[in-house]
């Protein structure tokens, strides 16, 4: 065993929500540098899978293991060091800077009785330079707007800096650039070594910026395949239950809803 | 963010502050003792007659009235952060309606001070285990929960109240009535408070940054390494317990709890590591300024603390309220 644990690895996964079967049986891997995307029909399990792997949630049935330990082994700080979560949806009952916000990725690397220092700063600024917030440091995270606040979560997350990344619909309420420039930025954060897992909408883009793709068919029943092969018109208009077609233009081959 | 240095600055001119509103409810009152009196009272050196003013009555009355009001601006600080709620304060969770029945009850059937402080205190817990418990009936735990729960046993505490005072005999509703309007009066020795103050602080302050998390969030404070269950038991425990020793030996004097975290929030920010200890100095000095104005204004009545809290608190807070930078609203 010399080989470096997969930065994500289930077996035998079964995950169950409200009665309901996600998936049984799932074992697949995330080493570093790949990414998985992930897509399903609203209300297949996409979340309920992620906020799983995440450790937010129990499992039905099998195990998770996050650098070759399961969450109980590392706790809620070793877990944090390793993978960050995207969450959906953003909830702000009080109001904080944005630079403030972006801070707070640095506690699991902070001590208790450390305070943010200057190289935290900066680790905070750069991440949100990154995600194009840059001169918002000082704006109030209550006067942002959805897509803004989207970016602000992933700077918080880039602070964070971990190996693996679970993104729940990371580009949901982005403009097309703002969409494009943050799936490159994981591209390139995989590319230096993480691992990314991420559910999508847009099955082109999920084809472009992903190496694998999970699909949910919402009655427990879920395929996993290299992207170029699993998302195909045939399969997605099965899952979306819905005629797709794909259509290549310049190489890059989107689908189109008939 | 404030810095660790900009922080221990502003504590430091609170913790000022609250030293002179001690020397100020030390020296005022139906007898003028100058400061200079006060300082040899407090060393113990000669000082005539205002040695026993200060120390056996003033000194434990200042003491325990800024232990109290800190309690409450701490338990109501670390609450909103619990329920996720700017509107909470330290009764909203029925503790005080709890130690409200105990004492009513023990009035009613003509117990002594000290049977009066145990059974409020006994009420205090009874509320407290039996929000908890009801909250956390089937191992789910949301903020909406526990906040309609413990609003509920409140306004059941509420009723239980309204329903002694009702058949209550005349000559026990005015000791009923002061009780329950928060009196600092019949407090006794502080030692209690003090001490619970001090411990609070101590277990609370290490887990500030933890809080912070769990103001932006549970789920984010979970992926960001926050035992939040854990966290979320140990704020509940705390903030009830500093609450019901503060209602057992004062009654539920109001506002405090509510309005001086937003104060410290408008003014320094919303973060845990510099608002709890300086909502602490705060809380306390303006309920030492209160009761002391409480007791000096129309001398020799003496009127509610609750009230003098409120008509500092209301419009210090509106002004702060109007003029702070929107990130802090």
């Amino acid at each position: 065993m010399s080989a470096q644990p997969p930065l994500l690895e289930t077996r035998a996964l079964a995950v169950r929500i409200a009665g309901k079967t996600v998936c049984t049986d799932l074992d697949f891997t995330v080493a570093a540098g790949e990414r998985l995307a992930i897509l399903g029909r609203n209300g297949a399990g996409k979340t309920t899978l992620l906020t799983t792997l995440a450790g937010l949630r129990p499992a039905a049935a099998g195990q998770i293991l996050v650098g070759g330990h399961g969450y109980g082994e590392l706790g809620p700080r070793g877990a944090a060091r390793q993978r960050g979560w995207l969450a959906q949806h953003r909830e702000d009952a009080f109001g904080a800077t944005a630079l403030e916000i972006a801070l707070t990725g640095r506690h699991p690397h902070l001590g208790r009785w450390q305070w943010e220092s200057a190289d935290d700063a900066d680790i905070a600024r750069a991440a949100l330079a990154a995600v194009g917030l840059k001169g918002f440091e000082a704006r109030d995270v209550l006067t942002l707007s959805g897509g803004e606040r989207q970016r602000l979560a992933m700077a918080t997350l880039l602070a964070q800096a971990p190996q693996l990344y679970l993104l729940d619909e990371p580009i949901a309420h982005l403009d097309l650039n703002h969409q494009i420039a943050l799936l490159e930025l994981f591209a390139r954060a995989a590319a230096e070594g993480a691992g990314v897992v991420m559910s999508l909408h847009d099955p082109g883009l999920a084809l472009r910026y992903a190496d694998r793709a999970l699909l949910l068919y919402g009655d427990g029943r879920a395929e996993l395949g290299p992207a170029d092969e699993i998302l195909t018109a045939e399969r997605l208009s099965a899952l979306y239950q819905h005629p797709l077609v794909a259509i290549d233009v310049d190489g890059r081959r989107c689908f189109i809803p008939c | 963010m404030p810095t660790r240095r900009r922080a221990v600055l502003i504590l430091a001119v609170l913790a000022g502050l609250a030293l002179l509103s001690i020397a100020l409810a030390l020296s005022v009152g139906s007898i003028h003792i100058p400061l200079s009196d006060v300082f040899r009272a407090l060393v113990g050196s000669d000082a005539g007659m205002g040695i026993d003013v200060v120390r056996s009555l003033r000194l434990p009355r200042a003491l325990g009235g800024f232990a109290c009001g800190a309690l409450l601006a701490l338990a109501g600080a670390l609450l909103q952060v619990l329920l996720r709620n700017p509107l909470a304060d330290p009764y909203v969770l029925g503790i005080s309606g709890g130690a409200g029945v105990g004492a009513m009850l023990a009035i009613l059937f003509g117990l002594t001070a000290a049977g009066i402080n145990g059974l409020a205190f006994l009420g205090a817990l009874a509320a407290m285990l039996l929000v908890f418990g009801l909250a956390h009936g089937d191992g789910g735990w949301t903020q909406t929960r526990l906040l309609l729960t413990g609003v509920i046993v409140a306004s059941g505490c509420g009723a239980i109240v309204a329903l002694t005072l009702s058949v209550a005999p005349e000559q026990k509703l005015h000791g009923m009535l002061f009780w329950l309007m928060g009196d600092l009066a019949q407090g006794g020795d502080p030692t209690l408070p003090l001490l619970a103050l001090v411990v609070i602080l101590l277990v609370a302050l290490p887990f500030a940054r933890e809080l912070n998390l769990l103001a932006r969030g549970a789920d984010t404070a979970l992926t960001l390494g926050v035992a939040i269950t854990r966290l979320r038991r140990g704020v509940y425990l705390v903030a009830s317990l500093a609450t019901a020793i503060v209602v057992t030996y004062a009654g539920s004097i109001g506002f405090i709890g509510l309005i001086v975290p937003h104060l410290v929030r408008l003014s320094l920010g919303n973060d845990q590591r510099l608002l709890l200890p300086a909502a602490a100095l705060a809380g306390g000095s303006l309920l030492v300024v209160a009761d002391t104005l409480a007791r000096t204004v129309v001398a020799p009545q003496q009127l509610p603390v609750g009230v003098l809290t409120a008509l500092i608190g209301v419009p210090v807070f509106l002004y702060l309220l109007a003029r702070a930078p929107l990130a802090r609203r």
